[in-house]
């Protein structure tokens, strides 16, 4: 089984009537760096969502890394999180702890030792260059430093699958590129991709395989 | 841990030092208690940063716990009180007037010799009245009295450790000797004292009962706006895999001391009120001889009211905490 991300004929219709997403089947093979464009409402977000198990696809099937996720139980989807690495358009850091912190809280979820968590934290900070930065409060940093704080704590759990949900939406075009080469390099290391972004003329710079999304369908191309 | 010490931003964390103190308590940490116990730390760091606002929380539940745990140690202390009067308590069997001396002498003997008895003294009519006549003040005034309108009396001594139900017994039977006109408890009062001690008891139990009630509200209600406030952070760790075990921790361990911290206040609030009445109660005390010695509440009961404490406390989380962690989810 090569396929990390297998979507079979998924709809999504959200209570109220409104499909945000058509009949869906797409790949993505282990390894493999796509990014997903389309309007905003075409359905990026739902895709997201539905491999977070934070929405439940209304039909079809969602296979991710292997694992149906129709037989992921409630109380299981904690652990299947743990094996993701989201990254979000807000960054979603905590304002109340350190660099540091942030970038440990997937260890400390996980209930790693102590000694273990230092370390792979300082390798996650070096990996996207913020290292010196590690005793910091997330206030104090730009917002390209806090997103790559963001992805460092995607990273250092290892995930199988990373999941960006426009990580670029608020940072201008030069930290953008930046961001967009750190996932190249992060992916040129193994790590499977997806990336939800606007930043069409980016993507297409970047030349990495796209998916389309246009009101819940996809196109070709 | 070098963490700390060889740091370039050394002084900015220091003077963040409140604010990251949960880990850098968290020394070499593994495994599950470690966890635990760097939760706890944890949680007390967070009440700590905003102390002000803990602080009357604690307060609160303080004074709410003091309320019922000064009741409990009045009540143990007029129990106490009312069983030295107790021992003082005597029962008096008025004899029939067809009785002679020698044999109400011989009746006094025999009862002297039950074994719920300590003393049994006769009394005869003729002694009863000298005693009176010297008391009283009514010399000559008895003296006009042509018969002596008193009965023989045999004085009763119950054992000391006896309950009231054992010595209400002993007077039954103590009534159906022969000889014996009537059987009667002097201390009527005291069955007074301890019915009035039995309704101060009950209201002691429904204030406590209505004063926990009130605690668990004060936590519940504290919990609920701390989750409402890192409702952010719960969304966040919930989409990195939190379980709900793992969310739920910090908070219950705030309701841990929440309740262990008001539990101490409330030990304060006692301490400051036995130094209020400590001098009134020294001169009860000395009226007594120093007889009375009045009592806190005792080692037991400190870590009774602590042990209170931190249930009320924790009960009152584990109550509110579950409905309102549910009802956080991700979007």
């Amino acid at each position: 089984m090569t396929d990390i991300v297998a979507f079979k004929n998924v709809v999504k219709r959200y209570p109220g009537g409104k499909i945000a997403l058509d009949g869906i089947s797409l790949h993505l093979e282990r390894g493999e760096m796509a990014f997903l464009t389309g309007h905003s409402g075409a359905g990026k977000s739902t895709l997201m969502k539905l491999i977070g198990l934070i929405e439940r696809p209304t039909r079809g099937q969602v296979v991710i890394n292997g694992t149906n996720l129709a037989a992921v139980k409630r109380r299981q989807i904690p652990r299947y999180r743990q094996r993701l690495g989201l990254i979000f358009q807000n960054y979603n850091l905590l304002f109340d702890r350190t660099v540091f912190d942030n970038v440990a809280l997937p260890l400390v979820i996980r209930g790693l030792g102590h000694a273990d968590i230092a370390r792979r934290v300082r390798a996650a900070l070096d990996t996207v260059g913020l290292l010196s930065l590690e005793r910091k409060f997330p206030i104090t940093l730009s917002g390209g430093e806090q997103q790559r704080v963001g992805i460092a704590r995607a990273v250092v759990d290892r995930p199988y699958l990373l999941l960006a949900d426009e990580p670029t939406g608020n940072l201008d075009p030069a930290l953008s590129a930046d961001i967009m080469r750190l996932f190249t390099r992060l992916n040129e290391a193994g790590t499977s991709i997806m990336i939800a972004t606007h930043a069409i003329d980016l993507v297409e710079r970047m030349g990495h395989r796209r998916i389309r999304l246009d009101h819940g369908h996809l196109e070709n191309g | 841990m070098a963490r700390s010490s060889d740091n370039p931003n050394r002084q900015a964390a220091q003077s963040n030092r409140r604010r990251t103190l949960p880990s850098t308590l968290a020394a070499p940490a593994q495994g599950w208690a470690s966890s635990h116990v760097r939760c706890l730390v944890e949680s007390l760091g967070r009440l700590h940063r905003r102390w002000l606002a803990s602080l009357l929380t604690a307060t609160v539940i303080g004074i709410a716990l003091a309320l019922p745990a000064g009741l409990y140690v009045l009540m143990s202390n007029l129990d106490t009180l009312s069983q030295s009067w107790h021992r003082a308590v005597q029962a008096s069997l008025y004899l029939q007037d067809d009785l002679s001396v020698t044999e109400g002498q011989a009746l006094a003997e025999r009862l002297g010799e039950r074994e719920e008895v300590d003393a049994s003294t006769y009394i005869s009519a003729a002694a009863g009245l000298e005693q009176f006549r010297e008391s009283s003040g009514f010399g000559a005034a008895i003296d006009a009295l042509e018969d002596n309108p008193l009965p023989a009396v045999i004085t009763i001594n119950p054992r000391s450790d006896m309950s009231r139900a054992e010595i209400g017994a002993l007077l039954v039977s103590l009534e159906d000797e022969p000889g014996v006109a009537r059987a009667e408890l002097d201390q009527a009062w005291l069955e007074r004292l301890y019915a009035i001690l039995s309704v101060i008891e009950r209201s002691a139990w429904v204030i406590g009962l209505l004063l926990s009630a009130a605690v668990l509200f004060i936590v519940g209600n504290t919990i609920r706006l701390d989750i409402e406030n890192r409702r952010e952070e719960i969304e966040v760790m919930k989409l990195l895999g939190a379980s709900d075990a793992f969310i739920r921790r910090p908070f219950l361990y705030s309701g841990f001391w929440y309740g262990l911290i008001g539990a101490v206040l409330a030990l304060v609030l006692l301490g400051i009120c036995f130094l209020a009445l400590a001098e009134p109660l020294g001169a009860l005390t000395r009226s007594y001889d120093g007889a009375l010695a009045m009592h806190g509440l005792g080692f037991d009961g400190v870590l009774m009211l602590l042990g209170i404490g931190v249930a009320l406390g924790w009960l009152g989380c584990v109550l509110t905490v579950n409905r309102r962690l549910a009802a956080i989810e991700p979007l």
